[in-house]
């Protein structure tokens, strides 16, 4: 995975609440075996007026033109609820977002991002009310996420902190393959699973 | 000191911590189908890793699969097909039991574990699929993962896992007799909302949930992660026991024994501290019926679908006015006044046999309207084996159903069954998401005997009135 680094980029506002995986990459494309290429999916049934997706919905926000190539998306509570399916984040990921910023994610999206160098952002209520209010009375403005130092400011002169496990942090700016990290224990998981067979012999028989 | 059922799991299976690093946590068993597992055989290949514990995994085809008997044989959707085929083709590769579609044990991954045996109590569970939540029933750590982390149980057989906090729902007293599981489910996240679990493991506890069987347990805890929990848990006891003995893949003869034995240490110590506690009144659940587009989004069938002012939340006003847009409803509708074009009796939340037998008492001698259509889909072949024997099937198709091979079928409506735009379905699944059984569809959520008293009017219909 790339090094996650400090970016400046449009922020694209999305003021919808409970935004879920079913939403984010409908069913319909899950049939790939592949991870790429769902991008052009995100969204689809809000993005296109058409099942085959050749027409743009015009009412859709993240359709304006100030949001396009926005790599900053701020959104509603409790975003990304719902399956597992990772083709969720490979879609945001793949359309160029890679920072979410809500007051909450689902659990198991919120741990497919970090997979994927995107990199979800949790912050109050408030801090959420306040970016919201600056892109909408400045549609286009662009947003600073610096994973390094845990912020995001505004031209606005907002400047949030934010919380984030020191262990997702580091393999994210190091960009580090977690399958990689696992296995240079590999020792210690050959121990841990002969206690285990001795302890659990029916799990093994 | 005391510890809860997630901590002693939790304790047990905990591998190594690098500082700076998450704690590594063993997985005993890995569950898969064919929607999230492709990337990660794919990522394997391309790292040149092998797979750590060919055994620890259990797969099936379900999402993908018609349930039409002539389009199994022919898959007429050519991206679905080659979805099939890949996973066939990755379990041969790597040697992996597949309970393929031409198999007698085939159908949805959460009905045909539990039908094996394949999970016990105390085991750590995993699954690209959110509903894995559902072997919670035995006392499991069960969840579901995305496929990067399929990828990383296939290697390592661990998982970089943070601790969650524990949240103990308790449902005391009992339950009339028209509700079920599946309205607790929906009690509770009417009650905490679907972010309401988030960062937590449930743990189900009191006189209802030990009264519910086994079958019941696995809706409930199918349920959790629509209250965003990372998982649900019900303490083993002599049901869970019962269940298991004697399946393919419970322990035998003296290991049983020793199984036994390690299984009563699991329930939560009685002095056991959780974050955070809920409780309910099981005779105040009265059956459940989804309105809007989100689980939570939900009210007892008697009841009148709210307006956005009836909620203090902003957020909740938005998302309850964008929700009646969305289903084409009107504030202050009673429910059963609403007429359904569509009935769904199946999905891992109620396809198994009590669930069918629970609607055929309903279904029984009635007939469904000439507008609605109603489908009743096992969520295995055992099941529909099972149904079939005790001619439930026959009960259905002489109401006006359809009686269907097993499969997800219209759960997520990614395998030729769904919903045409418009359309308004009673559903016995566990997602009412804009468009989750087709585009523009509307689901309302609820238990198989509702969903049979509603084929049978047409309407929703509260079945506590049926017998008076
Ligand atoms: S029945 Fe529905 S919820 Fe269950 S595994 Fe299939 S698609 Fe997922």
């Amino acid at each position: 995975m790339e090094k996650y680094v400090k970016h400046t980029s449009v922020a694209a506002l999305m003021n919808r609440s409970n935004v879920d995986t079913d939403q984010i990459i409908a069913k319909q494309f899950l049939k790939k075996v592949e991870r790429t290429g769902f991008g052009v999916h995100l969204f689809h049934d809000w993005r296109y007026l058409d099942d085959a997706g050749t027409q743009s919905n015009p009412d859709f926000e993240l359709n304006k033109p100030v949001f396009a190539g926005a790599k900053i998306l701020v959104t509603g509570d409790n975003f990304g609820c719902g399956s597992s399916r990772e083709h969720a984040p490979w879609a945001i990921a793949d359309y160029g977002f890679s920072a979410i910023i809500s007051t909450s994610f689902a659990d198991i999206f919120y741990n497919n991002c970090f997979k994927n160098g995107i990199l979800p952002i949790v912050v109050s209520t408030d801090e959420l009310k306040s970016l919201m209010a600056e892109i909408e009375a400045n549609e286009g403005v662009a947003f600073t996420v610096d994973l390094e130092n845990q912020s995001v400011s505004t031209p606005g002169g907002i400047n949030i902190e934010f919380e984030i496990d020191g262990f997702r942090k580091r393999n994210l700016l190091e960009g580090l393959d977690d399958i990689g990290l696992t296995l240079q224990h590999t020792d210690k998981i050959d121990v841990y699973e002969k206690k285990h067979q001795q302890q659990f012999p029916w799990l093994w028989a | 000191m005391a510890k809860t059922m997630y901590e002693k799991i939790w304790d047990t299976h905990f591998v190594h911590q690098e500082p700076g690093q998450a704690p590594l946590m063993y997985v005993d068993r890995h569950l898969m189908h064919e929607v999230t597992s492709p990337q990660a055989f794919e990522g394997l290949k391309i790292a040149n890793r092998p797979i750590r514990n060919r055994h620890s995994i259990l797969a099936t085809l379900d999402h993908c699969v018609p349930t039409k008997l002539a389009d199994r044989i022919n898959l007429p959707d050519p991206i679905g097909a080659k979805q099939v085929a890949t996973m066939v083709n990755n379990c041969e590769e790597h040697g992996l039991v597949l309970y393929d579609m031409q198999s007698k044990n085939n159908g949805i991954i959460h009905v045909v574990v539990p039908e094996h045996g394949f999970v016990h109590p105390g085991m750590t569970t995993v699954c690209g699929d959110s509903h894995t939540a559902t072997h919670g029933a035995f006392g499991a750590l069960a969840f579901g993962i995305g496929t990067s982390e399929v990828e990383h149980v296939m290697a390592t057989q661990c998982l970089p896992q943070s601790k969650s906090k524990t949240m103990l729902v308790r449902v005391n007293g009992s339950l009339s007799k028209y509700s079920t599981a599946k309205d607790i489910a929906l009690a509770i996240i009417g009650q905490i909302g679907t972010a309401g679990g988030n960062g937590y493991v449930i743990e189900y506890a009191g006189e209802a949930i030990e009264a519910l069987s086994m079958q019941g347990r696995m809706t409930l805890c199918n349920m959790a992660i629509e209250s965003g929990a990372r998982a649900g848990l019900v303490a083993p006891d002599e049901k869970t026991y019962a269940f298991l003995e004697g399946k393919e893949f419970a322990p035998k003869g003296e290991q049983w024994d020793q199984a036994l034995a390690y299984w009563k240490t699991l329930p939560s110590d009685a002095d056991a501290q959780f974050d955070r506690v809920i409780e309910l009144r099981a005779e105040d659940i009265a059956p459940q019926v989804t309105w809007g587009t989100s689980p939570e989004q939900v009210i007892p069938v008697d009841k009148t679908v709210p307006a956005p002012s009836d909620f203090e939340q902003e957020g909740k006003q938005l998302a309850c006015a964008s929700a009646l847009e969305y289903m084409g409803l009107e504030a202050g509708t009673k429910l059963t006044d609403i007429d359904v074009d569509y009935v769904f009796l199946g999905s891992c939340t109620n396809s198994r046999i009590e669930d069918f037998r629970a609607a055929a008492e309903v279904a029984k001698g009635t007939s469904v309207p000439e507008r609605v259509t109603a489908i009743a889909v096992p969520g295995s072949y055992q099941v529909k084996e099972q149904a079939e024997s005790e001619g439930l099937d026959k009960i259905f198709i002489n109401a006006g159903w359809e009686w269907r091979e097993p499969g997800c079928s219209m759960c997520l409506a990614m395998n030729g069954d769904q919903l045409k735009p418009g359309q308004r379905c009673a559903s016995t699944s566990n997602r009412n998401f804009e468009g989750r059984q087709g585009k523009g569809g509307r689901t309302h959520l609820l238990s198989p005997a509702m969903a049979a008293a509603t084929a049978a009017a047409g309407r929703f219909v509260d079945i506590r009135e049926l017998e008076a």
